[in-house]
């Protein structure tokens, strides 16, 4: 028997990223498979309900849990969350806090992205100095 | 238009009558009393000459017109609006940073003093910064950051009215030579006057010493506002 190349499934206590609605950006886990379009997910220590979403909204994450069992509620989901330290090890993620730089400079103002700019320019002035002098050496 | 919904701006659902109808003053008492008529006859009694002529005659003071016109021209409706100033946008408050979009200065960024009484919005660059004077700017042309800069050791004196903007009345030069050359040379170009000049220094100064006081506030003011691709005004936070 050959091993699958994949490496996150839809399975009971994967962890997913929701795509769209009004807890989009949050993560949640699944609890319950109900058909091959919906998944039951719950998310109590992220503040998204205990609901069905549909699969095409959600983005596995390489997070799962390990030893929740099949329909469990959303005191079990929050026990196991807590004890497996998820959100913790999803915000120390580069996609998560990719995610996060990328939403901060959104919310930036005008003043704010002349600010970055500059700060920019200053980065790439030290960059090409140093690489003059590596370059004459 | 109170009573009669807008359908579309400027046009209501009611006819002006129906709308007369519907509100009913004239069911109300009179408040008014008619003006009293005019007594004047309108007829001048003037002595005729000859025998068979009854000696004097009354003759109408205005002449009736010779001919009427054959058809009826309607008369436009006459505009009870009267013009007032539009409201500040709630963004803009004194200090706000302004980016022009229109004009001789557009894409500078320029903070926001007052808005005068026909609406319009008192900017400075300030001139020392990036070279926009004290000016008059429509809020329509504007996109309102929510960059302040601290105004509140700023006083803007009561003189910096419309009136303070317009150009002064010249007489109408007979032609174009007279307009540009004077003595087979062209014109001097006519100084800047000093009292404006100190004017916006006073502005400015109180200005500049709190735009100093935020870091990068002055090299920001003195950039210039522009879209890099990929960036829309509707997507972005100003």
């Amino acid at each position: 028997m050959t091993e699958s190349n994949f490496k996150r499934f839809v399975e009971v206590g994967r962890v997913v990223l929701l795509k769209a609605g009004p807890s989009a950006g949050s993560i949640a886990v699944i609890t319950e498979i109900i058909d091959h379009n919906r998944a039951m997910i719950d998310g109590p220590t992220t503040d998204v309900p205990r609901q069905s979403y549909p699969y095409k909204h959600l983005t596995l994450t390489p997070f799962a849990l390990t030893k929740l069992p099949r329909a469990a509620g959303s005191g079990v989901v929050k026990k196991q969350l807590e004890k497996e330290a998820i959100v913790e090890k999803w915000k120390k993620s580069a996609w998560a806090q990719k995610r996060a730089a990328v939403e901060k400079r959104r919310s930036l103002n005008d003043f704010g992205r002349f600010a970055v700019m500059l700060a920019k320019k200053q980065r790439t002035d030290v960059v090409r100095k140093a690489v003059a002098k590596a370059k004459k050496a | 238009m109170a009573r009669s919904k807008e359908i579309a701006p400027g046009v209501g659902r009611l006819s002006r009558s129906q709308v007369f109808a519907k509100r009913a003053l004239y069911k109300g008492p009179k408040k008014t009393e008619k003006p009293a008529a005019e007594t004047a006859t309108g007829y001048v009694e003037k002595s005729v000459g000859g025998e068979k002529n009854g000696g004097k005659r009354l003759v109408p003071t205005t002449k009736a017109p010779r001919f009427y016109p054959a058809e009826d021209v309607r008369q436009p409706k006459k505009s009870r609006k009267s013009p007032h100033a539009p409201s500040l946008r709630n963004s803009i408050t004194p200090g706000t940073v302004l980016i022009l979009l229109a004009g001789r200065y557009r894409g500078k960024r320029v903070v926001f003093l007052k808005q005068l009484t026909s609406g319009l919005l008192l900017v400075t660059g300030p001139y020392k910064v990036n070279g926009v004077p004290l000016r008059r700017v429509n809020q329509a042309y504007v996109i309102a950051t929510s960059t302040k800069v601290d105004v509140s050791g700023l006083k803007v004196d009561e003189k910096f009215n419309d009136a303070y903007f317009s150009k002064p009345a010249t007489k109408v030069a007979t032609s174009a030579e007279e307009e540009f050359f004077e003595d087979g040379k062209p014109k001097a170009k006519e100084p800047f006057p000093a009292s404006k000049a100190a004017d916006q220094k006073e502005i400015d100064s109180a200005l500049l010493a709190s735009i100093k006081k935020t870091e990068n506030l002055s090299k920001y003011l003195k950039a210039s506002w522009g879209l890099s691709k990929g960036q829309f005004p509707h997507q972005l936070v100003f």
